[in-house]
C-alpha cells in the first residue's frame, strides 16, 4: 500500500497518455465482455425444461423441410396442446440490405400459438380470409411507410412462383404489435399464409420449415420433445425439438462457427491491445530511466523496480478492464432487449473470471520485458544518461 | 535552527528498522569511516581499457566534509559513486563504517545504501509527479515506519531545509534552489551515515548555490553529518573542510581548509 504513491505518480506523470491508454483497454473489454457473453448464449447447453413452446425441425438440417403430414402425428403426442407451423420464404423487399423475416405460415394456429403478437380483431378476421394477405409487425410497417391496403411485392430467393412471375405480391391487410416492448423485436417480421405458398411455389409442396409445438405442462416439456423426437426416430425425417430460443440460435449459427468468429475477433483486439498497451510502456518506461536510477540508488532493490512497473502495468489493464467490463454488464441488458429477449446475453461470473486473467495475462506481458529493462538498469549509465 | 530543536523534532531519526536490515557499528573506534585501499577502476568500451582510478588510498573520518575537485575525467564522479555503493571498484577494498562493500550484492548494496547514504544529485532529480513531501518520504519506503511517521519524519526534514511551506508544492512549482533543497531533505530524512553530493550547486545561481552549500555546511558542523562532494566550482568547495584534487585517476593534493 505504501507504494501506492509511486505507482499512482508513475501513471500520472502523462495524464493524456494514460487516460487514453486506460480508455482503449476499457474499449477493447468492454468488446470481450459483450463478445463473450454472445459467446455464451450461442454455445451454452439450452434445455426445454419449464418451456411450453417447443420446435421440432429437421435433425439434419434447418434448411431440410418437414412432411405436412408429421402435423397429425404430432398432434397426437401425448403432452402436446397445439401444434402450427411455419416455413423460411427468404423474400426480399426491393433491395437485400432491407432484409428482414418472412414467414408462410398457418393464420389460424399460428396466431393463437403467438397471443403476444397483438392484431385487431377486424384485420385477423381479413388475414385468416384472404389467402393472398399478409400481416406485418407495427416496427416493420413504420421502417418502410406500409399501410394496411398495401400491396407488397417480395422477391424470392429460394422459391420462384409456380406462374413464372418474379415476385411474389400480398395484400397488407394487418399491422400487428408486439404485447411487450422487450419483444418489439417481433415486430420486425412479415406473415402470409403457407397455403397460398404450397400453391405458389413450385418445388417442395406438401412440406413445412418446422412446426411449433405448445406443451400442455411446461414442466414435462423434455419429456414431450423426446416423445416428439422418438416417433421420427430412424424415419427418412428425424427430427430434432428444441426450444425457441435454441432454434434462433441455431439459425445464426448457419452463418458460421459464431463461437469461432468471437474468438477470432478477441484474439485480433487482443493483439493490438498488447501491441499498444506494450509500446506505451515501454515508452513509459525509456522516459523515466532517470527516475527509475534515482529509485535504485535510494536503495529500491533491482526487484523492488521490477515489480514497481509489472505492478505499474497491472493496474493499468485491471483498472482499464473492469471499466470495461462495468460498461459490458451495462450495455447487454440493452442488447438483450434489442434482440426482443431471444438473445439471452448477460456478463456471467465466467466471463468476468476469464477477463480478469486476460487483463492480469496481458498487464504481465506487457509489463514483463520494460520492468526486466527496469531491473538491469546500471544506475550509473542511466545516471549520466547514457 | 539549533541541534537541539532538531533533536527535539527527532531529525536524529535513524530508523530503528534499518539498524535491523544493515547494521552498524556503535563505534568504529580508530578506524576512519571511509577507508579505501588501492582503489582502481577500469571500464573496457570493446577493446579499449580505460584507468579512471589509479590505485587510490584515502581515509574520510566520521564528520567530515570532503571536496573533491579535478577536471573533468578526472574520476571525482567515480570515487564517489563507489563510496557511495554505485559502482564497484575494478581491484582494492572500500570499507564505510566497517562494512566492505566492495564485497556486496547488488541486493546487500541497495539495502546499505538505503540505510547509510543519502544522495544529492546536480540536477536534483526528484520524481516531477510527486509532492516535495512525497519525494522527501520516498527513502522512508524502504523502512518498517508507518505512514505517520514516514510523513512526520519528512515534513521535519523539510523543515529543516526551510521548505515547511512549500511540502505540498510539485517539483515544477519550485526554484532550482528549492528543488535542491527539497533533494537535501530527501538525502537526510532517513539520517543516513554519509551524505554523497555531486555537483549539488552545477545547475543553480550563485545566490542559490550558496544557500545550499550553508545548508550543507550547517549539517556538516550542527548535525555531524559526513559529507563528501563533488565540484568543479572552487568557492563550493570553501565551504568544505577538506578538499581533495584528483587528476587522470590520481590523488595528487590534499588540502585543509580547518573548521
Amino acid at each position: 500500500m505504501k507504494y501506492l504513491p509511486l505507482l499512482f505518480a508513475a501513471l500520472m506523470r502523462k495524464k493524456t497518455r494514460t487516460l487514453l491508454t486506460l480508455l482503449s483497454v476499457a474499449a477493447a473489454f468492454a468488446l470481450f465482455g459483450m463478445l463473450d457473453a454472445v459467446r455464451v448464449a450461442f454455445n451454452a447447453p439450452q434445455s426445454v425444461i419449464g418451456i411450453d413452446r417447443l420446435i421440432t425441425s429437421s435433425r439434419l438440417s434447418l434448411i431440410q423441410p418437414l412432411p405436412y403430414a408429421d402435423l397429425a402425428r404430432i398432434q397426437s403426442t401425448p403432452g402436446v396442446e397445439a401444434v402450427t407451423y411455419a416455413s423460411w420464404f427468404g423474400g426480399i423487399y426491393q433491395d437485400p440490405k432491407n432484409f428482414f423475416p418472412n414467414f408462410p405460415v398457418e393464420p389460424e394456429s399460428y396466431l393463437d400459438m403467438y397471443p403476444e403478437l397483438v392484431l385487431p380483431q377486424a384485420q385477423r378476421q381479413a388475414f385468416l380470409k384472404t389467402r393472398t394477405a399478409a400481416i406485418v409487425g407495427e416496427a416493420l410497417a413504420d421502417l418502410h411507410g406500409w399501410k394496411v391496403g398495401d400491396k407488397i411485392p417480395l422477391r424470392p430467393t429460394i422459391y420462384p412462383h409456380r406462374d413464372g412471375g418474379e415476385v411474389w405480391t400480398f395484400d397488407l391487410v394487418g399491422i400487428f404489435k408486439a404485447a411487450q416492448p422487450e419483444l418489439r423485436g417481433s415486430e420486425k417480421q412479415l406473415l402470409f399464409h403457407h397455403t397460398a405458398f404450397d400453391e405458389g411455389r413450385d418445388i417442395g409442396q406438401g412440406t413445412v420449415g418446422w412446426y411449433i409445438v405448445r406443451v400442455e405442462d411446461a414442466s414435462k416439456a423434455d419429456q414431450v420433445a423426446q416423445a416428439i423426437d422418438r416417433q421420427f426416430a430412424n424415419s427418412a425425417f428425424e427430427t430434432r425439438t428444441q426450444s425457441e430460443r435454441e432454434f434462433q440460435l441455431s439459425f445464426a449459427k448457419q452463418i458460421g462457427d459464431i463461437g469461432l468468429i468471437v474468438t477470432a475477433i478477441m484474439a485480433a483486439v487482443f493483439f493490438t491491445l498488447v501491441l499498444l498497451t506494450g509500446n506505451t510502456m515501454a515508452q513509459s518506461i525509456r522516459e523515466r530511466i532517470p527516475e527509475l536510477a534515482v529509485l535504485k540508488t535510494l536503495g529500491f532493490t533491482n526487484r523492488a523496480v521490477l515489480l514497481l512497473v509489472m505492478a505499474e502495468a497491472l493496474v493499468l489493464l485491471l483498472l482499464g478492464g473492469l471499466i470495461g467490463l462495468a460498461l459490458a454488464t451495462l450495455a447487454l441488458p440493452v442488447i438483450g432487449e434489442a434482440s426482443s429477449g431471444q438473445l439471452d446475453v448477460a456478463m456471467r461470473p465466467e466471463s468476468w473470471v476469464l477477463g480478469i486473467g486476460l487483463m492480469s495475462t496481458i498487464g504481465i506481458l506487457v509489463g514483463l520485458p520494460p520492468a526486466l529493462k527496469a531491473m538491469r538498469l546500471g544506475i550509473v549509465d542511466a545516471l549520466a544518461g547514457r | 535552527m539549533k541541534p537541539r530543536d532538531a533533536e527535539q523534532i527527532g531529525l536524529n531519526l535513524r530508523p530503528e528498522t534499518m539498524s535491523e536490515v544493515t547494521p552498524t557499528p556503535e563505534s568504529h573506534g580508530p578506524e576512519p569511516l571511509v577507508a579505501i585501499r588501492g582503489v582502481s577502476k577500469v571500464y573496457e568500451r570493446g577493446r579499449q581499457r580505460i584507468e579512471v582510478l589509479h590505485h587510490v588510498d584515502l581515509d574520510i573520518p566520521e564528520g567530515d566534509f570532503l571536496a573533491l575537485m579535478g577536471p573533468s575525467g578526472s574520476g571525482k564522479s567515480t570515487l564517489l559513486n563507489m563510496i557511495a555503493g554505485l559502482d564497484l571498484p575494478t581491484e582494492g577494498s572500500l570499507s564505510v563504517a566497517g562494512h566492505r562493500i566492495d564485497r556486496m550484492s547488488s541486493t546487500e548494496l541497495a539495502r546499505w545504501r538505503a540505510a547509510n547514504v543519502g544522495f544529492v544529485f546536480q540536477f536534483y532529480n526528484l520524481l516531477p509527479a510527486l509532492s516535495a513531501q512525497k519525494n522527501v518520504e520516498l527513502p522512508l519506503l524502504l523502512t518498517r515506519l508507518s505512514g505517520a511517521r514516514r510523513r512526520r519524519n519528512a515534513a521535519i526534514a523539510l523543515d529543516l531545509v526551510g521548505l515547511a511551506d512549500r511540502a505540498s508544492h510539485k517539483p515544477n512549482e519550485l526554484s532550482g534552489g528549492q528543488q535542491q533543497r527539497v533533494a537535501i531533505a530527501r538525502a537526510i530524512v532517513s539520517d543516513p551515515t554519509l551524505l554523497v553530493c555531486d555537483e549539488p550547486t552545477g545547475d543553480l545561481d550563485r545566490h542559490s548555490a550558496e544557500e545550499v552549500l550553508t545548508l550543507l555546511q550547517r549539517l556538516n558542523r550542527e548535525y555531524g553529518k559526513t559529507m563528501i562532494m563533488v565540484t568543479h566550482d572552487p568557492k563550493a568547495a570553501e565551504f568544505a573542510r577538506r578538499v581533495l584534487h584528483l587528476d587522470k585517476g590520481i590523488l595528487v593534493e590534499q588540502a585543509d581548509i580547518g573548521a
